[in-house]
């Protein structure tokens, strides 16, 4: 159990059977009376967020929450399924579970899934990922459009801003917290 | 850690605070921070050393002071509240405390004007003064001129919060509201005074003459910041043992343990009428340099290493 005093930013805990994680804190205490946790949640499973002030004497229970290593394997009719390579089980999540994480998830990629109980709710990525350019207008030498940046599609049909000498077929690295361009990978 | 710009800041601030009380005939003093027995307040934990405490606040040692005889006394000092950390919070803080024998809580007030005008005066070049009868927070700018706003705790209620204070008392949520409701809109033309709390809310003020179920307790705010909390000292023995027995209870039902001070209780048989007023200097110097938390303001902020 975790009471009033252990929230902070970050903290997972358990409300109602869902697991939350608090996204705003703010300690506050009036002169002569009680102290007051002031927190901001996000419910890990549907996203809800609330806000709600709680006292010293409340309890919230811990989320089970873990994290396990697996391999994205494919995506078919808005199921993307995963598997954990020491056990070979299976699991699958929704596009509306996965989000902006699709723009950087390719085949035999190894992400974290996160599992509340039995149940997959989230991945994290790793903070950066390389992907291969699929569309790019070609890099015109001696170009002085002033341009800095040119748009590009990576093989996830993810649209990325990038320096103009990116062409088609290239390797980059692209940072999964940002959705930014980061460098150029050689192979 | 404080940039040597901030420590200086820092140092002209206190200073500025001891010459304003120094030329008012004020006695600086400089009491014990570890002591025996505490005032007992049921929402201030101690931290405890070896079998003392370190002190919450010096509002006994000053009071048994003045119960032999001094007139007016101040003191800046450091106090301890466990677990109280958070913008506005820091486990150990800074603390001015004065004391003025013969007044009640309205001359109080009133000197707390003079005071802001004094220091915004003298501490030209910090962010949050601009001049000697304006303060700017957080891109308000805020009237020091007197007289400043003064408003009963009832009265902000039914301006400022959902339900009134009756009603907020009667539902068990007066903090809640005030916190989200009420504090956050006080003080952003002119300071307020946010005054007259409901009497279980004051263990350490005396009830009000014309309406005793309020106590002659003041709490201080600008730009939504508590500052200061004052009141007119309750000197009567009896009904401050009856208030402490009834904080006593509420700390050992939270499975603390604390004393009744004997001694203090004592030393109010000598005290007369007396008004005092504990302010939050770090905080002051929050406001007064238009910062947002007490950690850009203090030397350290838990950065020792």
């Amino acid at each position: 159990m975790y009471s009033a005093s252990d929230l902070r930013k970050g903290l997972k805990v358990q409300i109602d059977g869902d697991p939350y994680i608090i996204i705003d804190f703010e300690f506050s205490k009036p002169g002569k009376g009680q102290a007051l946790y002031r927190t901001k949640m996000r419910n890990m499973i549907s996203g809800n967020q609330f806000t709600q002030t709680y006292r010293s004497n409340d309890k919230f229970e811990k989320p089970d929450l873990e994290e396990r290593t697996m391999q994205y394997l494919y995506g078919q009719d808005d199921e993307y399924h995963f598997m954990d390579t020491s056990s070979y089980e299976q699991i699958f999540l929704s596009r509306e579970q996965l989000g902006d994480n699709l723009n950087y998830l390719v085949d035999n990629m190894e992400v974290e899934v996160l599992f509340f109980g039995e149940r997959p709710i989230d991945i994290s990525l790793p903070t950066f990922v390389n992907l291969e350019v699929t569309v790019a207008d070609p890099w015109v030498k001696g170009d002085t459009s002033g341009t800095d940046t040119k748009p590009v599609t990576v093989e996830t049909g993810f649209q990325l801003q990038v320096p103009p000498f990116v062409e088609q077929g290239d390797k980059i690295q692209i940072d999964t917290r940002t959705g930014s361009y980061m460098t150029r990978v050689k192979e | 850690m404080l940039s040597p710009e901030g420590l200086r800041q820092r140092c002209r601030l206190l200073q500025a605070i001891r010459s304003f009380f120094l030329g008012r005939d004020y006695l600086e003093v400089d009491t014990p921070i570890r002591l025996p027995v505490l005032i007992p307040e049921a929402h201030i934990q101690p931290f405890e050393s070896e079998s003392w405490y370190l002190q919450t606040s010096p509002e006994l040692c000053m009071k048994m002071l003045l119960a032999q005889g001094c007139r007016q006394l101040f003191q800046l000092c450091h106090c301890f509240r466990k677990e109280e950390c958070g913008r506005h919070h820091q486990t150990e803080f800074t603390m001015l405390e004065w004391y003025h024998q013969g007044w009640d809580y309205t001359s109080l007030m009133a000197e707390c004007e003079q005071l802001f005008r004094y220091l915004a005066a003298g501490l030209s070049g910090f962010s949050g003064v601009v001049g000697s009868d304006r303060l700017s927070y957080q891109g308000r700018s805020i009237l020091l001129a007197p007289p400043w706003q003064r408003l009963s705790v009832a009265q902000a209620f039914g301006r400022y919060a959902p339900l009134s204070l009756e009603q907020a008392l009667a539902e068990d949520c007066f903090e809640e509201l005030l916190v989200e409701a009420v504090e956050p809109r006080l003080g952003w033309q002119t300071p307020v005074f946010l005054c007259d709390y409901p009497l279980e809310l004051a263990s350490l003020a005396r009830p009000k003459a014309e309406n005793p179920a309020v106590a002659e307790r003041f709490e201080l705010y600008i730009g939504g910041l508590e500052l200061a909390n004052g009141f007119s000292e309750l000197v009567e023995p009896q009904l401050q043992r009856r208030r402490f027995l009834q904080e006593l209870e509420s700390i050992r039902a939270q499975g603390r343990t604390a004393k009744m001070p004997e001694g203090f209780l004592e030393s109010l048989e000598e005290l007369g009428e007396t008004a005092g007023i504990a302010l939050g200097v770090d905080r002051l110097l929050m406001l007064l340099l238009g910062r947002e938390q007490l950690k850009d303001v203090i030397p350290f902020a838990g950065d020792y290493s």
